[in-house]
């Protein structure tokens, strides 16, 4: 029953950006929504930069020949690529901007539990980013995202200790910020909201903050003994000093496969909000999609084995993290026939929003379908270290976690500045970009089964034309990635003025004004409806009838 | 129709301002510790990983790196460490009741008890650099190489080595050993930097029945660092004890 | 180079059809789920759109059932594929002992290969139809991984152990040699050729690459200058030190009471660092020879050791003069540390 037990007050005119004026009174702020807007132009900052990458990557890759950089600079560029993608963009993304945000408000908070915390996080990250770009700066770091021992322990003459010090760094960021979202969803939950009527975006960062807070701890050890090693000729994992270089794979992966479901929860929790607010219609399987957030969580600790089925790992614990590979794909499978129940007999617009969120399972469901390639042990023989992989980790991370970011920072826009984006350039650009993306990405499939190995700088030239292909497919992909850029931008002067509830919808986040106060609400929210409920039962239509609308009478 | 209505609410002066009560700032607060301590876990459990590993491969270099290790100053900070967790939580107990002296009291003990630990570490930390036993080149003066025994010679300064020990192996042991009990030393001198902080607070009369959370909240984080020293001192000074020397 | 199918590399080895058709299946599943869940979507978003500014639809809850449908369903299909791709991997990863046996060491940025009929070859491979080769690899320094597409396989090299892939190649032909594990600046350039051949061409091409020695005979060379004999005997046969002869894949008693079976870890670890194994009844008298040997030293000599199963001596060697003795002394010596799993 949608709640009339709440009053919204008369839209006045100070909201948390103008409330103080002053560099200073961003810098030291304790208000979660400031941070969150210090966090989405620090990880945009970085995204870009890794974007460069992404292009010296692919201009290189046109020609067959290692004839744009030296291979050494090649090396450096996908390695950097891959360390400011992971650490400095996609971890942090989500959670770090709309879960900021957001959380305290949809459940009726005024703040995160420890806001000094939260700052304190946003800093630790910017240290961390700073030490990365000095290492980047000073020359580079050519071992990989993935640090490999012995190379980067004793082979490597690039900047390993400084990245590493900059991973570990921002390690901490990402551990306090989960560790704020969970303490807040427990503690601060505002009267009358039950687990069960929580939105589902924050049953996903519930999850992803349990994964945040028990992987994190695991790669800042690895890469600080890979670090104690290189400084102090130790043999922690150099066999020739004594050492196992696959103990450092077992600690790698076992933070690094947890982290992707960092990347990729977040974002199945925005999905969750586009698909039911935009199709005016309750998630099927409401308690389904939340379950299976945990269940994500939980194993996907389990199955990190899965990235060393050739590494000389023995055939039986492949076997092992097969099978377990297998069954952490169920609980995403089940949330893709959720989401499209959920359209049945709904009510959809065709709002950009919406249309990422649809992007969103499409191409998550390709990405998720071709990790049970890799999955599958015989095949995984052939396609490990190829291309393919490259192709199923950025459909999900660039098909999935990234529209899915896309699509709520288009959603969540006009509640956080006041604004409207607009709308005919928001649908092309998601456009753009689902063209783009799909030309990149799909190519790379067929030419790792065709044996293209990656971090490749040069190759045989039967693999020219997918890698034509995929280029092509990058720049369309880049030009509709800065078109949001742009009218983001250029919204926040001359967009249209946003209401507080320009969507009409019934989340809590929009019963308080658009931007909202420092305070979040004028009073405690008292909640007596359930999630996602959009008109008493039996209405068919919603004309002011819940909170979210002001009485005009 | 109803709405929350505002009441003229006598706020404690360390209320937040983000949250609806003291109740509610506490039950935060030490669910914020607890999951910060989890996260803790995880971070030694890698480091409890590699001990494992590499001491099930070389168990004899293990032992005889383990016996070089001074038992007596290992066994007194062990038990300077539970002495000191139990006057942690006697100032706690004290905060509660409000007895204000008794807490600061057991405050200025726990401290000066963790401190102990630290000065004791230190002692051994020095006659290991004296027997050049700092892995590789971490102290780049003094690489790591110690004077082995040999059959019949008793020095405790010499390395004895047991069965098929090599000296490359004990060097394993002495990374690990550093990084573990120099990881746990941080955290404890974290740990002072926090008593200290407490003692202020005490002295200056900021808590007591109606707010101990800070003292509480703390003492987890003492009793954790007291629990990780309470793994350590037997996985690593008590593991060749059985085998007799040389 | 090209097969027919351009999206499928070229079929040359006994396994190939076998990942293919998991391959197949999997893109089938694939497919199917794709399309029904994108033409579903497209449906339903046509078929659903909002038509009135303000209209609400009804609510539905969910389906226990539905539920239960389609979880149980993919975990099935799910299943099949983890069997099916479960049993063509072990057979990938059991070797049969039949196999010959070809000796691959990598190292920043090439391959080195030795034919136990002592042919050498770098970043190429030549192997006759029709018969099962078995590769023994290590490497000289970082990992690698050794991949050749048109046989579906690839195992990776890691240094201090020795890992093992095997294959049987059916058609003649060159296929691409990669190296699948980043190993730093000319990781693009350690690629090579497999070239698979007849028999008769193979023999031709054996016979017209003769003037090495072979890998067993290469080793009992080292063996000799080394100083093995004085310990071990000229053919094996044992004497201050343990018998070699026959002892490779027999079971071995430690002196601390466990026993295991001589494979070629074992022996290498054994030259490195001999106090780590001591069989039973022996003291720690072996001086180890870290340092003194390299991977392509190690592997002929292991090729030496594997081929005293015969019990008559190759050919009757005089006893060299006595090596002087040595003491045990602690020196330095890397340890090929065994994986946990």
């Amino acid at each position: 029953m949608i709640d009339e037990a709440f009053e919204l007050p008369r839209p006045s005119k100070v909201n948390y950006i103008n409330a103080q004026y002053g560099l200073k009174s961003w810098l030291l702020t304790r208000d979660h929504k400031r941070i969150a807007l210090l966090y989405l132009g620090s990880i945009t900052f970085f995204f870009f930069i890794g974007g460069l990458y992404a292009m010296m990557i692919r201009l290189e890759l046109l020609t067959p020949q290692g004839d744009l950089f030296h291979s050494t600079t090649y090396n450096k560029v996908f390695t950097q690529h891959g360390i400011l993608m992971v650490f400095f963009f996609l971890i942090p993304s989500i959670p770090a901007t709309l879960g900021n945000f957001l959380v305290p408000m949809m459940i009726g908070a005024k703040d995160l539990a420890f806001p000094r915390i939260n700052l304190l996080s946003w800093y630790i990250y910017m240290l961390g980013g700073l030490i990365t770009i000095y290492a980047l700066l000073a020359g580079g770091v050519d071992t990989g995202w993935t640090f490999y021992a012995p190379f980067s322990t004793t082979f490597s003459n690039s900047y390993v200790v400084a990245a590493g010090l900059g991973i570990f760094v921002n390690g901490f960021s990402s551990i306090l910020t989960g560790l704020n979202f969970i303490v807040t969803i427990h503690t601060m939950r505002a009267p009358g909201m039950t687990w069960f009527r929580l939105p589902l975006f924050i049953w996903a960062q519930y999850a992803t903050s349990l994964v945040m807070i028990l992987g994190t701890p695991v790669i800042a050890i690895t890469v600080l003994l890979l670090a104690f090693e290189r400084v102090a000729h130790v043999g922690i994992f150099d066999p020739a000093l004594g050492g196992d270089p696959i103990l450092f794979q077992h600690l790698f992966w076992f933070y690094s496969h947890p982290a992707v479901y960092i990347m990729v929860l977040p974002s199945m929790g925005v999905v969750s909000e586009l698909i039911a607010n935009f199709s005016r219609k309750n998630i099927f399987g409401y308690k389904f999609v939340a379950f299976s957030s945990l269940a994500i969580a939980v194993f996907g600790f389990l199955v990190w084995g899965h990235h060393m089925f050739v590494t000389s790992q023995s055939v039986y614990a492949g076997m092992i993290f097969s099978f377990l590979s297998f069954a952490v794909a169920i609980p995403s499978a089940v949330k893709v026939f959720n989401w499209t129940a959920t359209l049945y007999k709904s009510s959809i617009s065709y709002d950009t929003p919406m249309l990422y969120g649809l992007g969103f399972i499409g191409l998550f469901t390709i990405g998720g379908m071709t990790g049970l390639f890799l999955a599958a042990l015989a095949v995984d023989v052939h396609l490990t270290d190829t291309y393919f992989v490259v192709a199923h980790f950025h459909y999900i991370m660039v098909g999935g976690a990234l529209m899915g970011y896309l699509g709520g920072l288009h959603y969540w826009l006009p509640k956080i500045s006041g604004r409207m984006y607009p709308e005919g350039w928001g649908r092309f650009s998601a456009l753009v970009i689902f063209v783009g993306f799909n030309l990149t990405f799909l190519p790379q499939f067929v030419a790792g089964y065709m044996g293209m190995p990656r971090r490749y700088h040069a190759y045989p030239p039967e693999f020219q034309v997918f890698n034509v292909l995929s280029s092509a497919g990058a720049s369309i992909l880049g030009f509709g990635m800065l078109i949001p850029a742009i009218y983001f931008v250029w919204s926040m002067r001359y967009g249209k003025h946003a209401e507080a509830n320009p969507w009409h919808l019934p989340g809590l986040e929009w019963r308080t004004q658009s931007p909202p106060p420092t305070e979040n609400f004028e009073t405690t929210p008292i909640v007596t409806w359930e999630a996602y409920e959009f008109a008493p039962p039996g209405e068919t239509e919603v004309i002011g009838k819940f909170a979210g609308e002001l009485e005009t009478a | 129709m109803s709405h929350a209505v505002t009441k003229e609410v006598h706020h404690h002066p360390a209320l937040q301002h983000h949250f609806e009560d003291m109740d509610q700032q506490r039950e935060a607060g030490t669910l914020g510790m607890w999951v910060f301590l989890v996260t803790e876990i995880m971070f030694f459990g890698g480091m409890f990983l590699a001990y494992t590993l590499y001491r099930s491969t070389y168990p004899f270099a293990f032992a005889s790196a383990s016996n070089h290790l001074d038992i007596t100053l290992g066994a007194v900070n062990t038990g300077v460490l539970i002495l000191s967790s139990f006057t942690m939580a006697m100032s706690v107990y004290f905060t509660q009741i409000g007895k204000s002296r008794p807490q600061i009291l057991c405050l200025v003990i726990t401290l000066v008890l963790g401190l102990t630990f630290l000065g004791i570490k230190a002692v051994e930390y020095k006659s290991k650099y004296d027997d050049s036993l700092f892995p590789g080149r971490l102290i780049p003066n003094r690489p790591f190489g110690p004077t082995v025994a040999q059959h019949g010679d008793s020095d405790p300064h010499k390395l004895h080595l047991l069965g098929n020990a090599t000296v490359k192996q004990v060097e394993l042991f002495y990374w690990i050993y550093f990084a573990m009990t120099g990881m746990h030393a941080l955290h404890m001198i974290i740990g002072a930097g926090l008593l200290t902080f407490l003692l202020y607070g005490s002295i200056k009369e900021r808590y007591g029945p109606e707010y101990y959370s800070p003292v509480e909240v703390i003492g987890l984080y003492w009793h954790f660092v007291d629990i990780v020293w309470i793994f350590l001192f037997p996985l690593l000074y008590l593991l060749g004890r059985h085998f007799e020397h040389g | 180079m090209q097969s027919w199918v351009p999206f499928v590399p070229d079929s040359a080895s006994t396994f190939s059809w076998k990942v293919d058709a998991v391959y197949f299946y999997l893109s089938g599943i694939t497919l199917f789920f794709t399309l029904l869940i994108s033409v579903i979507l497209i449906f339903f978003v046509l078929r659903y759109r909002r038509r009135s500014p303000y209209e609400i639809p009804r609510p539905i809850a969910g389906s226990h059932k539905l539920e239960t449908l389609w979880s149980v369903i993919p975990f099935l299909i799910a299943m099949t594929i983890f069997g099916w791709a479960s049993k063509v991997y072990f057979e990938q990863y059991s070797p049969p002992t039949n196999a010959v046996e070809i000796y691959v060491v990598g190292k920043q940025w090439m391959w080195k290969i030795q034919h136990s009929t002592g042919q050498r070859e770098i970043n190429e491979l030549h192997v006759p139809v029709g018969r099962k080769i078995k590769l023994i690899m290590t490497t000289e320094d970082v990992i690698h991984s050794f991949f050749v597409p048109a046989f579906r396989m690839k195992a990776d090299v890691v240094p201090g152990k020795y890992t093992t892939q095997w294959f049987e190649a059916t058609k003649p032909g060159t296929y691409h040699l990669f190296c699948a594990e980043y190993c730093g600046m000319n990781h693009s350039g350690m690629i090579g050729y497999v070239t698979v051949m007849e028999p008769r061409e193979f023999d031709n091409w054996l016979s017209g690459n003769t003037g090495n020695t072979t890998p067993a005979v290469a080793g009992q060379q080292l063996f000799q200058t080394l100083g093995c004999v004085s310990c071990h005997g000229a053919n094996g046969e044992g004497g201050r030190g343990p018998t070699l002869a026959g002892l490779f894949g027999r079971e071995v008693r430690l002196s601390n009471g466990q026993t295991l079976r001589a494979d070629e870890l074992y022996i290498r670890e054994s030259i490195l660092n001999p106090q780590a194994k001591l069989v039973e009844g022996f003291g720690p008298i072996m001086p180890t020879f870290q340092g003194q040997v390299s991977e392509d030293q190690l592997v002929q000599l292991l090729a030496f050791i594997k081929s005293l199963q015969i019990s008559n001596p190759q050919q009757s060697t005089p006893m060299s003069s006595p090596s002087p003795s040595r003491t045990q002394s602690p020196a330095a010596t890397t340890q090929a540390a065994r994986n946990p799993f």
